[in-house]
């Protein structure tokens, strides 16, 4: 089952950060259909977060198709999102890992390899969109 | 519809000749988890007294789920609240605390206070607990009013992190078995931002900022870039608050739009950040209420 973790100083929305675990699991195929999320409850004691959020969460991946709630049971996985890319996982990470030799070689920390690789995908992805 | 847990209309309240709450108008919504904050002598605690039905109002009016707490005390028997430093009963053992509760309240769950209490032994003196533990009890207590709302004056006061995240753990814990509203007064943001999805920043009496915590994120960003004169910027609709240092220019400002200026990084601002901002003394002056402006915007 899956682990929710928290950092409260990403300015990223406590719903956010849970819906987005969630399909990085789903993208990675550590979650699968028929799988059961954590009961609310289960969250809140664990994290010590607000129920609302995590209610909030799980209906947001329900409105994306991704989650079925069962009244009683507790809510499932019932989509994926791994199907297309997860074949070309290996041969990308293959790829980023040369990217990242040639960087460390180049004399690049690990902060400066972060600010490199957050900025290239934000400005890439809003050309993209632009 | 039932009425919304706390509404308060031009409310003040003076001690003598100073002002500890002035002109404060809001309305908590239901199921919420507020996060009262503001640095000491802000007016938190005189806020929540009110809502309890301690203090009497100098002005304006408070209603609590749709009653006045001094004209019908009965809603009192739905308000769980936890005056700061947890008092007690020192020399009462943690199961005469629980009875003595039970025996005073009208509707009294033990199974929640009791579910929430594990790991203390009800043989212990309240006096011998230590101070997280005394704030689990007192908390337990109000849970188990199986309240529709819930005061808590600075509950994570004198905590270490361990019990600070315990007690917020057994908060949580109460408020998903009892669907209630909860406003939690602390001076320190960290103790809160976990959990609260609505913010009311009070300083000096005045509300300074109010609202949605989503929302406010969401309005809000950082701007860092090369200093420069300060014109108008598209996509800001209002600089918080600026902040010079070397050839740098952060700016904290309240977005309409998309920043299109490729010289400006633009982040997100943490709930802490973004407090600690409008308490600046130099916003002082200014009242703001977010929710009356149109926050979201689609870039």
């Amino acid at each position: 089952m899956i682990e929710f973790h928290l950092d409260p100083q990403s300015g990223v929305a406590t719903y956010l950060q849970i819906v987005r675990q969630v399909k990085d699991a789903l993208r990675l195929g550590t979650l699968d259909v028929g799988d059961q999320l954590p009961t609310v409850r289960e969250v809140v004691a664990d994290l010590a977060v607000n129920p609302n959020t995590v209610a909030k969460a799980y209906r947001e991946l329900e409105h994306e198709g991704l989650v079925v709630a069962r009244q009683g049971r507790g809510t499932f996985i019932a989509g994926t999102l791994a199907h297309a890319s997860v074949e070309h996982h290996a041969e990308l990470r293959e790829a980023f890992e040369r990217w990242l030799t040639a960087a460390l070689r180049a004399g690049l920390d690990e902060e400066s390899i972060r600010a490199l690789v957050s900025t290239t995908l934000r400005e890439s992805l809003a050309r993209r969109v632009a | 519809m039932s009425p919304p847990p706390l509404v308060a209309h031009g409310l003040g309240k003076r001690f003598r000749r100073d002002w500890a709450l002035r002109d404060l108008t809001l309305t908590i919504p239901k199921g919420a988890i507020v996060g009262l904050a503001g640095p000491n002598a802000a007016g938190k605690s005189t806020l929540l007294s009110l809502a309890a039905g301690l203090l009497a109002p100098s002005e304006g009016s408070i209603s609590v789920l749709g009653d006045d707490p001094l004209r019908t005390p009965e809603v009192l028997a739905e308000i769980g609240y936890v005056a700061q430093g947890a008092p007690l009963y020192r020399s009462f053992r943690v199961a005469d605390t629980i009875e003595y509760a039970r025996r005073t309240n009208s509707r009294w769950d033990r199974e929640i206070a009791v579910e929430l209490l594990t790991r203390i032994d009800s043989r212990t003196k309240v006096g011998a607990l230590s101070a997280g533990e005394r704030a689990r009890l007192a908390l337990a207590l109000a849970l188990g009013k199986r309240p529709r709302l819930i005061l808590l004056d600075e509950p994570f006061a004198s905590l270490d992190p361990l019990a600070c995240r315990e007690l917020l753990q057994q908060l949580m814990d109460g408020v998903a078995e009892l669907g209630a509203t909860v406003v939690v007064a602390s001076h320190v943001v960290a103790d809160i931002q976990r959990v609260c999805d609505h913010i009311v920043l009070l300083s000096g009496g005045c509300v300074r900022l109010e609202g949605d915590v989503e929302e406010l994120l969401e309005s809000h960003r950082l701007l860092t870039g090369p200093r420069r004169p300060l014109g108008s910027i598209r996509g800001v609709r209002e600089v918080v608050r600026e902040r010079y240092s070397g050839r740098q220019l952060t700016l904290l400002a309240v977005t309409d739009g998309p920043i299109v200026d490729p010289s400006w990084t633009v982040e997100p601002v943490s709930l802490e950040e973004l407090l600690l901002a409008y308490m600046a003394p130099e916003r002082l002056p200014v009242v703001r209420k977010m929710e009356r402006v149109q926050l979201r915007w689609h870039g």
